[in-house]
């Protein structure tokens, strides 16, 4: 068995160097002495941390902090059976605000994973789908998840006249981006539409999204329009609040 | 626009939640508080701590929505209940910790007083360790001097919603649900019974007044308190179960069936607790039929803290699903004994039905296996003394959010499993019961209407599968009685 590779070991140092330091960022001199390195050394690891985007120089020529990426890395996961009972009190008030069913969503694969369903509160014959699979592509909650994310592999099955191809859905996926949030209109389903927006947690990674979806009669302002703007603040508070949730004490 | 904020002073924490006309959650806030293990079956509260926990939440809850008092109608209580206080009356220091719900210090004060079933006829309820009157009893035997203080009127008594009241208004009262679980209370007077007091030995004077669960008991920085439950009645109430034969389930720490039976008591024949479901003001009170169960939530909890095979309460989902069933381990989690239907202080927990075959995964099924095993229990018992059978299960509390469970729990019940669409409906209940007295909202009628189904699970066990789990299950419970000897503590 070969033996640990040096390169790697040295670069981890430097990580939880830097991950010590919390808020307080370090320079490559500082990093040099702590860990009794050649300054040429720190460079190169720093740089090639730098390009994969693990480490963060906000000033150019200037001290580092721990990157983003690693953050997505670390904070990825989170269990969907935790975000459904974190999520439990505003999905119910959203689907009460929007009279409209509410799904909770994760990414998996090309797929969104739906990891909590509230019915529409009409009393009406309704089956759960909490564990079915949706398309990434065609879903507002597919898209609130990508536009934060990593497009995921994969054809993009035309379910309608109207799912995004591959350029549509570039252009999407940067309004949502802005916007933060995203929708859906007849892309999965003739008639239907869906507003969704990302969940976060207490770092910032976006871990989920949740959303309502119904009838583009009562989402929308006219069938080619996208779903009304009070609908989006009920989603994007709900989501708001269960970014605080998670973000908060761990009960 | 404005507002009604509830308090929900529980077992594990204080909570606010603000909601608006329709019933939806417009802020939440909780705190912790201490739990305090004096000795094995013992459990205790700081009343002081709680009372500073209840002020930081309602302010909180406040701050996170942007709202003053005055855009607040009412603010409605409900609590953990028979959890038992005594403070002093001219400093409103309590004089001990609150003795909670789940201690068994009483133990042997009950089976000193005679006959399980002596007080039933009156109280409703068996001769347990569970209610709050042998709590003060304890307390009074106890404590030094406090007998002799109380005597001289210099303390008072309460269960949690009367020291929120007296800390909120000023004022010495309790509502008739939260009186129905203290064992001195006659469910016909609704008022103090004079033999149950005095075979208790607790002083008159010391008792709250006994008011209905909805009106304005006080003011509390110029916003009335306007009700107060006990948490299962608040529940019920929550789910606007306002007819006879109308009934929930809440899984908290502990699960707790009740039926609402109209407006006369109901005396079980199978273990079940005849108690007060609500009263509205100056109307007749609702009577309901409750099935108790101690350990449910406090299992997976257990599981949690002290076992440490997971790090959150929602993860035993995950864990158990590693696995496609209990591997034929069943565990009864009888850690203050067992409740409804079977009353047995002496019982303590079991893990049956072990073999090496067991792994962390089938422990966990059995841990969410046993909030479903003793619902059914109590279930039965329900039936059994309605002559009705059940059709569907009504259920609300965080543990509704464990999809595994709900299916399982439709599964050994072999009906649907509802869960409405606020499953907070124990804060709920008290928004309703203090929007009512103030007028916030007109009338039940108008409550009925905010309930919505949120989600349904249809049962899916195949009938011989159900008959065998139950029996093994009912094994493993006979496995538990008997545990606790004379010289056991």
């Amino acid at each position: 068995m070969p033996g640990p590779i040096q390169s790697i070991q040295r670069a981890a140092e430097v990580l939880k160097l830097l991950a010590h330091g919390g808020a307080h960022q370090l320079s490559v001199g500082e990093i040099s002495r702590a860990l009794d390195l050649p300054k040429p050394t720190v460079h190169g690891i720093l740089r090639t941390l730098h390009e994969v985007g693990f480490v963060e120089q906000p000033v150019e020529g200037g001290k580092y902090r721990l990157g983003a990426a690693l953050f997505q890395i670390g904070t990825s996961y989170l269990d969907g059976n935790e975000l459904r009972a974190k999520a439990l009190n505003w999905s119910d008030s959203l689907a009460m605000r929007a009279r409209e069913a509410v799904r909770i969503g994760v990414l998996h694969g090309k797929h969104v994973l739906v990891v909590h369903h509230v019915f529409r509160p009409d009393n009406s014959r309704q089956t759960l789908d909490t564990g079915a699979l949706l398309p990434w592509h065609a879903t507002a909650l597919g898209k609130a998840l990508v536009a934060f994310g990593e497009w995921p592999d994969g054809e993009l099955r035309r379910f309608t006249r109207h799912t995004l191809d591959e350029a549509g859905l570039r252009l999407a996926l940067d309004q949502a981006l802005v916007r933060d949030w995203a929708y859906d209109l007849h892309e999965l389903v003739e008639g239907e539409a869906s507003v969704a927006a990302p969940i976060r947690d207490g770092r910032g990674a976006v871990v989920g999204a949740i959303g309502v979806s119904g009838p583009v009669e009562r989402l929308c302002e006219a069938p080619d329009q996208p779903p009304r703007l009070e609908l989006v603040s009920y989603v994007r508070e709900a989501a708001r609040s269960i970014s605080r949730e998670l973000g908060g004490l761990s009960w | 626009m404005s507002y009604i904020a509830a308090i929900d002073q529980g077992t594990t924490s204080s909570r606010c939640i603000v909601f608006d006309q329709s019933g939806g959650i417009v802020s939440v806030a909780q705190r912790e508080h201490r739990q305090i293990f004096p000795k094995p079956g013992w459990v205790e509260h700081d009343a002081s701590e709680i009372w500073t926990n209840v002020q930081s939440v309602v302010r909180d809850a406040l701050a996170h929505a942007s709202l003053s008092y005055t855009d607040i109608a009412a603010f409605g209580i409900t609590n953990q209940r028979e959890t038992t206080v005594v403070w002093d009356k001219a400093t409103g220091e309590p004089v001990h910790n609150a003795i909670v719900w789940q201690d068994t210090r009483t133990d042997a004060l009950i089976k000193s007083l005679g006959d399980q079933n002596r007080f039933r006829e009156r109280s409703g309820l068996p001769l347990a360790t569970y209610f709050s009157g042998p709590k003060l009893r304890w307390l009074l035997d106890n404590v030094s001097g406090l007998r002799e203080r109380a005597e001289r009127g210099e303390v008072l008594f309460g269960t949690m919603d009367t020291w929120l009241i007296w800390n909120l208004t000023g004022r010495h009262v309790t509502d008739v649900t939260n009186a129905s679980r203290t064992m001195l209370m006659n469910l016909e007077t609704l008022d103090w019974d004079p033999e149950l007091v005095s075979a208790m030995d607790v002083p008159r004077s010391m008792l709250p007044e006994i008011r209905s669960s909805s009106e304005v008991y006080g003011n509390y920085e110029g916003v009335p308190v306007a009700s107060a439950l006990g948490d299962q009645q608040a529940a019920l109430f929550g789910q606007t179960c306002f007819e006879a034969g109308e009934g929930k389930c809440t899984y908290g720490t502990g699960a707790f069936l009740l039926i609402n039976t109209g407006d006369k008591p109901v005396q079980s024949a199978n273990g079940l607790l005849t108690t007060v479901g609500y009263k509205i003001g100056d109307e007749p009170a609702a009577y309901a039929l409750e099935g108790a169960v101690a350990v449910t939530g406090a299992l997976v909890q257990w599981f949690r803290d002290k076992v440490g095979l997971i790090s959150s309460a929602a993860e035993i989902e995950t864990l158990a699903r590693t696995v496609d069933d209990n591997g034929g381990a069943y565990f009864v989690p009888a850690f203050s004994g067992l409740f409804a239907p079977h009353w047995r202080s002496d019982a303590r927990g079991v893990i049956a039905g072990l073999t090496g075959y067991i792994s962390r995964g089938h422990l966990a099924r059995a841990v969410l296996e046993a909030s479903a095993w003793q619902t059914r229990e109590v279930v039965d018992a329900m039936n059994a003394d309605s002559g009705v059978d059940l059709t569907t299960l009504r259920v609300d509390g965080g543990m509704t959010a464990n999809n595994l469970l709900m299916q399982f729990l439709s599964d050994v019940l072999d009906v649907p499993v509802v869960r409405p669409i606020v499953a907070e409906t124990t804060c709920l209940g008290a928004a309703y019961a203090a929007g009512l007295a103030v007028g916030y909202w007109s009338s039940t009628d108008e409550l009925k209407a905010n309930w919505h189904k949120a989600a349904e699970w249809e049962p899916s066990m195949e009938p011989a599968a159900r008959d065998k789990g139950y029996r093994k299950w009912k094994k493993a419970v006979e496995r538990t009685v008997g545990w606790m000897d004379e010289d056991d503590d």
